[in-house]
């Protein structure tokens, strides 16, 4: 089994914590992980991208080929399309719905949508709505990682002992919040497209 | 995973590899994609659970301080960026000279693609330059031992030794299997003066010696099991040389290469290059494709000058792109393999997303005042320098018309002005000032050269991820007024959108005086302000812990 996922975001968004959240869990699991991260100039309010690997087989390299991704995770529309030669033909964008605009010629989101959704399992989460009913907007990565859940191959009952750890340290009410907002996201991706898109 | 495995970026590989060394000491100056070496050092240091890891003024310095450690017989290890090293050449270079007490280790990390650098040279050249030994890891793992035989080579050549990586490997994480930790070295000096005053008779006589350990040099290297050659039961048409990464994208490619089945092939990971191995698979070969990270090094040994019966493909004839990054992609064409299919979408035209200024960031302000006092005026030129700041380049800000390398601002400012420009700023970060900005100020100050040299003060190294500054903040103005910049020119604003008047009447004030104004723009990195919050209420959350 090898699982390849491009996440995608605007730097500062925490693309690189949801894929150590991730990583963790498949590592518990006993897997075989790379995450390959993107850091200096490019993380100011820039396209960032990251490449995570796993595998129950040793790992060739840190990147992934293009064609080779099961699986696009993105914290915004436009950059969950900024990567699409990477998805093999039956791989699957999971987006949050809410554009990051810090560029004057951010573009229609309408047909970004529509292009997103001409891949027959992506999913377009509302993830900012889905975290305030959660408990606080800041759980928005955990929605994330909860859609994305319904498509990696490692237990949800392992995701959540990942987040529950890397919280540990804070209030049971942090950890409560992103499980909740983790749930609400795994929920929004497995009831399918009607219940995630607006 | 095994039970000893630790998960690490590979620049942290390097960290623990050099800690289980028996490390005595670790310098650097942040750069990327090299700055989370250090950083990993410098997070146990200051826990007290780790040797003397500190940030240095700049890569010169850092180098210097590790030969320093070594002479007094500690193990040492120095890290940069690529370009860092054409700072630390000076030392680098003539460091292969002495006789290494301690061992020296330099690691250095290049960034081919320019990620977040400005050239993209291969420090394999430096290595072959200095005459010294360079190990190439390609996984996490080899970046943990390599660093641990680094040690051992530098002190058994007594010649310091080169790791090289890149940015997908300085930057990725993986499980990494650890070994037990070594005892450091005894404070002892090298009592071999001759060997450390590099005299010109003492120094003919080391690169004597240097010239002489080559052939050793190169039986190590020839012997080294991390040059791994596969012999393959294909017909002799067709094999390929693996440096660094190269060889990764290879493998991942392996399963595809079908009925023909895989070329023999070899993996390069210590430099001087393993001659007889390549000759070897030379003699056994009609052609050969060399896929390595970076320059045609390997390359351009193995093509010389002279015809040669072997066909030799790779960066130099088109096979493999001259410049970036190689990749799963670049190396599978080269490969002569079809590429994988990948979803077909119809996919709208996307906005580019550069790199920006943070939102709020004081640069911000200290651009527009200084467009704004300039607007207007004839002869003017605008130079920069290396940080954050650099974005100022770009839209909507667009200042800055000269932007080269740590320092440069302020010098090419200088020889602009003595050309003849009449309105001439600068502008430098503080912890670039203190890099490379110091020795400029002084040529400027020597010939009352009419410039403004803008210090952009946020108190960190913001874009490497916050290092502190070296200096505290405050101290930038009586480093000016020290060498002599008189003291009605050295002023200090607040890099305030609200106090945009008041810095655009100062800097035109200053653009008009004919000679060197220094004006410090103080306020502090948001990202830093960040920091400090959540390293506080980290410290908060501890008390509690403490008291329950």
């Amino acid at each position: 089994m090898t699982h390849d996922i491009v996440l995608a975001g605007v730097g500062g968004q925490g693309v690189l914590s949801i894929a150590a959240i991730i990583a963790r869990a498949a590592m518990a699991e006993g897997l075989a992980v790379r995450q390959s991260e993107v850091h200096g100039m490019a993380q100011r309010g820039g396209a960032v991208s990251a490449h995570l690997r796993i595998s129950d087989a040793p790992i060739r390299g840190d990147l992934i080929p293009s064609g080779g991704a099961d699986l696009i995770l993105s914290m915004e529309p436009v950059e969950s399309l900024r990567y699409v030669s990477f998805l093999k033909p039956d791989g699957v964008i999971v987006t949050a719905a809410e554009p990051f605009v810090n560029i004057a010629d951010y573009p229609d989101l309408g047909p970004i949508i529509k292009a997103i959704e001409g891949l027959a399992r992506s999913r377009v989460v509302a993830a900012a709505e889905l975290a305030r009913k959660a408990g606080s907007i800041r759980a928005v990565n955990m929605v994330i990682v909860g859609a994305a859940s319904a498509f990696i191959p490692i237990a949800p009952d392992r995701m959540e002992r990942s987040i529950a750890e890397l919280f540990g340290a804070k209030e049971a009410s942090v950890v409560e919040v992103n499980l909740r907002a983790f749930a609400a996201g795994r929920a929004s991706a497995a009831a399918g497209r009607a219940a995630g898109a607006e | 995973m095994g039970i000893n495995d630790v998960v690490l970026l590979g620049d942290e590989a390097i960290a623990l590899g050099a800690l289980h060394s028996g490390l005595g000491a670790a310098y650097g100056y942040p750069g990327t994609p090299s700055t989370e070496i250090l950083e990993y050092l410098i997070g146990l240091y200051e826990k007290g659970s780790g040797p003397r890891a500190s940030w240095c003024a700049n890569e010169k310095t850092a180098y210097e301080e590790a030969l320093g450690a070594s002479f007094a017989g500690l193990r040492a290890l120095v890290t940069m960026k690529h370009v860092g090293l054409n700072v630390a050449a000076d030392p680098f270079v003539n460091s292969a000279l002495v006789a290494i007490k301690g061992g020296l280790v330099l690691a250095v990390a290049d960034d081919p693609g320019m990620h977040s650098s400005q050239d993209e040279q291969d420090s394999r050249f430096y290595a072959e330059f200095a005459m010294i030994p360079c190990l190439e890891p390609a996984n996490q793992r080899e970046a943990y031992e390599m660093t641990r035989e680094a040690f051992d080579l530098s002190e058994r050549f007594q010649v310091p030794v080169m790791i090289r990586i890149t940015t997908r490997l300085a930057h990725s994480r993986a499980g990494v299997g650890v070994r037990g930790a070594r005892a450091g070295n005894p404070l002892g000096k090298s009592t071999d003066k001759a060997a450390w005053t590099l005299l010109p008779g003492n120094a003919r006589r080391r690169y004597d010696r240097l010239c002489a350990i080559q052939a050793e040099l190169q039986a190590w290297s020839a012997a080294s099991p991390w040059n791994v050659a596969e012999a393959s039961s294909r017909a002799a048409d067709f094999a390929v040389i693996t440096g660094g990464l190269g060889r990764n994208y290879f493998e991942e490619n392996l399963g595809d290469l079908g009925v023909s089945g895989p070329p023999s092939r070899l993996h390069i990971a210590t430099y001087p290059l393993p001659i007889e191995k390549i000759r070897r698979l030379a003699a056994a070969n009609k052609r050969i494709l060399v896929i390595e990270e970076g320059a045609p090094f390997i390359e351009k040994a193995l093509r010389g000058i002279l015809p040669s019966g072997v066909e030799v493909n790779g960066k130099l004839d088109g096979k493999l792109p001259r410049t970036g990054e190689l990749n799963p992609d670049n190396v599978r064409a080269a490969l002569g393999l079809v590429p994988r299919p990948s979803a077909r979408i119809e996919v709208p035209p996307l906005p580019s997303r550069p790199p920006q200024l943070c939102q709020g960031c004081p640069h911000a302000d200290s651009y527009a005042a200084v467009a704004k006092a300039v607007e207007g005026l004839p002869s003017t030129l605008i130079t920069a320098d290396i940080g954050c700041y650099a974005l100022g380049a770009l839209p909507p800000f667009n200042v800055p018309e000269a932007l080269v390398c740590m320092g440069a601002s302020i010098s090419m400012a200088v020889g602009a002005a003595e050309a003849g420009y009449e309105n001439v700023v600068a502008f430098i970060g503080d912890s670039t000032f203190l890099h490379s900005g110091l020795t400029p100020l002084v040529d400027a100050v020597s010939r009352g050269a009419p410039i403004t040299i803008v210090i952009l003060d946020n108190s960190i190294t913001a874009m490497t991820g916050g290092q502190p500054a070296l200096l505290p903040s405050g101290r930038l103005e009586e480093i000016a007024r020290g060498v002599g910049v008189d003291v009605a020119h050295v002023l200090t604003i607040d890099a305030t959108r609200a106090a945009t008047d008041a810095n655009v009447a100062v800097f035109k004030r200053e653009i008009a005086h004919r000679g060197v104004s220094v004006v410090i723009a103080r306020r502090e990195c948001l990202e830093a302000i960040k920091a400090k919050k959540k390293k506080g209420s980290a410290a908060v959350e501890a008390a509690k812990e403490a008291c329950e």
